[in-house]
């Protein structure tokens, strides 16, 4: 099958024609068919894009299974993947039949709910297979529109604000890197990302309006991506966005933004700013190096007085994600290596954290902290599972969460000591919050009257933490599984960047001798 | 003659057509034959398109060159008179229920574009102005037909006075010009401008851009926009927003590159000024508006800022760009009218965005349809409006005007506020007194139309990027 990519983009597409098309009526038949409908859509797109995997050669550096079609204004629809977006697509695809699942006990507008979560999922798998920038640009933009409706409707009693906070704040930084890509368009006469790649942008120091811009065009071009990265990211300080629309979107939607629609910040890193432009990249990297810091330590600190267990756990992500920005940035094996593994572990650890969340807001409708309290009395099972993320949220040996840290730490350590110490003492302030949430919640005496009722978990709820749990601790024991198909692509990445910053460092060398 | 006569008999055809029904009706049926007469109106209009696209390629000048017709002419001819169509089916049955369709209203409507066809062919100041003209006092006579009610009569009143102070603004430029290039043909006004332009020349200029600034209403040419919007009766502000911003647009890129093209640093600065100061006005005054049509004014006065984008870009993709632009613009506007005709409340027209609220659970088929439109207009792809978008900011960027492209996208998210809060009312607003919109099967076709235009075109466009590609060409040389 040589379309295999656009089929399993688009099957969940098709699946939400069919309901928003076919299902009439709003009684619980009719709900129940919806749900049946997405959970089956976005299990056929799990199986589907397994032969993705399975056909996919990590020793191949290149894109694979590539589509190629004419369009529009010298674009074209070109789909492909390799060793850096293939985990992407298979954590995108892995992680949504089970947020579906999650939303088993949504009610209201179930056939909208399920459409708009169908339509998110073709729209993200299209940001990792893109192959042409404008196509890029299109699926990552398009993905805010369901997001926007999922807060806005389904979310909690503040969903106006943070709906239109996430929509506007994530549009501004991406607009910017709308007019980068023209101007990239522009001079290398190209969309498309293969030849991107290869092509070389203006990296001569320049001045506009008195200021010497080093690092020339691939430096203002990097700051235009980076706009975007960062906020999608979200790097400290334009994270503010994520706790509100966190704390507002329903328990699926902060699933999907937490395990997927982060990861497309990281992703835009690795494959646009580091290798396109990568002189801006040496330029920039103390600065981006010393934000990853700041927001590792800065953020777990918020953390620590969070009241919101969502909002909690939203800052907890925000400082994981300083791990993986400062691993892109270190440039080398451990370094990108260790961001990647952080990105996938991460999305299975803090989608599971956020629908821990999500089963006792279901029982109790309050995110408040103080709310619980000895929970393990009466919930045993519960207080199991939230005690295995919680530790793999901090980074202990043997969950996947120790690993992406660790590499990030040995990869940053090699390029800045002191960035690698800073973010070290995160690994602690993270142990901290967690550890400390947990024991409010669950340990202690079961003294609330509102909680003396609650049910532990049932099946449905079991059985969508189970695959979370095994891929946690595969990862966590044997990381090869991850790196074994990153490490290639990596590597080429990596050693490109090294020869054109090479190649640019002599160039101005060679420039500042002749004169 | 023949041959001239021959070039614009479709002009001549549509001018027979108006004088004769005008004469037929007022001695026979009067208001009763209202309803049938848009029918044929608009008919006429989508045959008359259909004749001029099909009829071939090439460039053809008539009676010495002041009349042009070429391709560009034709691509601008199409959509004005698509659009013009469009709008008249749309309002029929909006105004015959509210008893205002009068006879004089598709004549009127059909005089007005005879009018916009001879702007979009002009290759001479007196038929620039003469089409111009044509068009405007149809137009003024429109916006007041509501004679009865005090704010259609002030829209046209407002619309009549500042109009004839541009007109006044644009006839002084075509004096200084005339008498610096000593001819009013475009062919010889470039010739007197090639290489150093003398500097009466250059004024003219300025006071010709200004004359034609207010027709697109580009700030700060604005003023009337939203008054006339808000004032005259919903199928007018209809058409105002598509047919004569597409005529306008046309006639500014037939001034700027035909009779200017040899200086175009010297107009360009101006053009993107314009296009700045419309697009930050139209994003931050719509902030504020809870009138929906007063809302679109202001949009639309953003959405020429764009346009103008892709012309102060100055090449011939510049030229492609702003009419790919107007296209989809003028497709999205007939879409999102059509949903604006159709609101209601016990038979009274409703224009406050905050009646829509919750309007989705009610009509999910619409709402959706609406939501299409809303982010389109707001440039969020996947949608048309962002390949608009795409195409102009290309335009400005290989034009050397980046600054401008940076400026707009900053605009366009100011803008997107806007829009999203429409879609807030529809979607996750609080009860409200609810509107209907069950009425016009005509009005649900068109606005289901044209949102799936808008969800659809992405693949190809339907052809309209070559289209424009080769329009643009015969333009620019």
């Amino acid at each position: 099958m040589d379309n295999l990519l656009s089929i399993v983009t688009f099957i969940p597409a098709v699946a939400a024609a069919i309901l928003a098309v076919f299902l009439r009526g709003q009684d619980a038949a009719a709900q129940r068919n919806a749900k049946w409908v997405a959970l089956i859509a976005t299990t056929l797109t799990f199986v589907v894009s397994l032969f993705i995997l399975f056909q996919f050669d990590p020793s191949n550096t290149g894109f694979q299974m590539v589509e190629e079609r004419e369009w529009l204004l010298g674009l074209q629809y070109k789909m492909g993947v390799d060793g850096i977006s293939v985990l992407f697509v298979m954590l995108t695809t892995f992680i949504m039949p089970l947020t579906i699942a999650a939303s088993w006990t949504v009610t209201t507008r179930v056939k909208e709910y399920m459409i708009a979560f169908l339509l998110l999922e073709t729209l993200m798998l299209g940001v990792f297979m893109a192959l042409d920038l404008v196509l890029f640009y299109l699926f990552f933009e398009a993905g805010l529109i369901p997001m926007f409706l999922i807060i806005g409707i389904w979310g909690g009693r503040e969903r106006i604000y943070a709906s239109f906070k996430f929509f506007l704040y994530t549009f501004l930084g991406s607009v910017l890197m709308l007019v980068a890509m023209v101007a990239m368009f522009s001079d290398a006469g190209t969309t498309d990302i293969a030849d991107l790649l290869k092509h070389e942008f203006e990296s001569e120091t320049f001045s506009i309006l008195g200021v010497h811009v080093i690092g020339g065009m691939q430096t203002l071009m990097f700051l235009a991506f980076f706009a975007s990265f960062a906020v999608k990211m979200p790097m400290w300080p334009v994270h503010t966005w994520l706790p509100d629309a966190h704390v507002q979107a329903p328990t699926a939607g902060s699933v999907v933004l937490a395990a997927i629609l982060l990861k497309m910040g990281g992703y835009g890193f690795l494959r646009f700013s580091l290798p396109m432009f990568p002189v801006g990249t040496e330029v920039l990297t103390p600065l981006v190096l010393w934000m990853s810091a700041i927001a590792i330590v800065y953020t777990s600190l918020v953390a620590l007085a969070q009241e919101d267990m969502k909002k909690l756990i939203a800052y907890s992500s925000v400082a994981h994600m300083g791990y993986v920005t400062m691993g892109i940035f270190a440039a080398n094996q451990q370094g990108v290596d260790g961001a990647i593994f952080q990105m996938i572990s991460h999305g299975f650890i803090s989608g599971a954290l956020f629908l821990c969340v999500g089963v006792i807001y279901d029982r109790m409708h309050t995110r408040e902290i103080d709310a619980y309290g000895g929970l393990v009395n009466r919930m045993p099972a519960y207080a199991l599972i939230f005690m295995f993320f919680t530790m793999a949220n901090v980074g202990l040996p043997g969950t996947s969460g120790f690993v992406g840290e660790f590499l990030t730490l040995v990869g940053v350590f090699q390029v800045n000591t002191w960035v690698a110490a800073v973010a070290t003492s995160g690994v602690i302030l993270s142990a901290a919050y967690a550890l400390w949430l947990y024991r409010r919640v669950v340990f202690g005496d079961l003294i609330k009257e509102s909680l003396r009722t609650i049910t532990d978990m049932n099946k449905r709820e079991r059985a969508i933490f189970a695959p979370l749990v095994v891929m946690t601790l595969l990862l966590g024991v044997y990381p090869r599984l991850v790196t074994d198909i990153t490490g290639p692509s990596v590597e080429a990445l990596i050693s490109n960047v090294e020869t054109a910053q090479a190649v640019a460092q002599a160039a101005t060398q060679l420039a500042e001798t002749s004169h | 003659m023949q041959a001239d006569l021959s070039i614009i008999l479709p002009e001549i055809v549509l001018s027979a057509y108006a004088l004769l029904a005008l004469l037929g009706v007022a001695y026979t049926g009067q208001d009763r034959m209202a309803g049938m007469l848009v029918w044929v109106t608009a008919g006429l209009f989508a045959l008359l398109a259909i004749w001029i696209g099909a009829s071939g390629t090439g460039t053809r000048t008539a009676f010495g060159g002041m009349f042009n017709d070429d391709g560009f002419a034709r691509f601008a001819k199409v959509m004005i008179l698509l659009s013009a169509a469009a709008v008249l089916v749309l309002g029929q049955d909006y105004m015959s229920r509210r008893g205002i369709l009068r006879f004089e209203y598709p004549l009127l409507v059909a005089l007005a574009v005879v009018g916009m066809m001879v702007m979009v062919s002009a290759g001479d100041l007196m038929a620039l102005y003469m089409g111009l003209e044509l068009q405007s006092l149809s137009l003024y006579v429109v916006a007041s037909l509501r004679r009865d009610s005090a704010k259609s009569t002030e829209a046209g009143l407002k619309y009549f006075v500042l109009g004839a102070l541009s007109s006044g603004l644009l006839l002084y430029g075509a004096s200084l010009i005339y008498g610096f290039a000593g001819t009013t043909l475009f062919s010889g006004i470039i010739a007197a401008a090639e290489g150093q332009a003398p500097i009466g020349l250059l004024i003219g200029l300025v006071f010709v851009i200004s004359g034609l600034a207010f027709k697109i209403s580009a700030v700060p040419f604005h003023m009337w926009t939203p008054d006339v919007y808000e004032g005259a009766p919903t199928p007018i502000t209809a058409f105002f927003a598509t047919a004569p911003k597409m005529a306008a647009m046309g006639l500014f890129a037939r001034v700027v590159h035909d009779a200017f093209g040899g200086v175009v640093a010297d107009w360009q600065q101006v053009l993107a000024l314009l296009a700045l100061l419309s697009m930050f006005l139209g994003a931050f005054a719509a902030i504020g508006q809870t009138d929906i049509k007063r809302l679109m004014a202001y949009s639309s006065i953003a959405h020429m800022g764009y346009a103008l984008m892709g012309l102060a870009a100055g090449t011939v993709f510049g030229v492609q760009a702003m009419l790919i632009y107007m296209a989809i613009y003028v497709t999205m506007n007939v879409g999102t009218f059509a949903f604006i005709l159709s609101m209601e409340r016990d038979g009274q027209p409703v224009t406050d965005i905050r009646s829509l609220a919750l309007y989705s659970r009610a009509e999910p088929g619409r709402a959706l349809a609406m939501l299409i439109l809303l982010f389109s207009l707001a440039g969020v792809p996947p949608l048309l409006g962002f390949f608009g978008k795409l195409y102009v900011l290309r335009a400005a960027y290989e034009g050397g005007l980046g600054w401008l492209a940076i400026a707009g996208v900053v605009a366009s998210v100011i803008g997107a506020f806007y829009y999203l809060r429409i879609v807030f009312y529809m979607y996750f607003g609080e009860e409200g007194t609810g509107v209907e919109t069950g009425r016009s099967p005509v009005q649900w076709a068109f606005l289901m139309g044209s949102a799936a235009v808008m969800l659809l075109g992405i693949v190809n466009m339907f052809g309209v990027e070559a289209m424009a590609q080769a329009a643009a060409a015969t333009l620019v040389n």
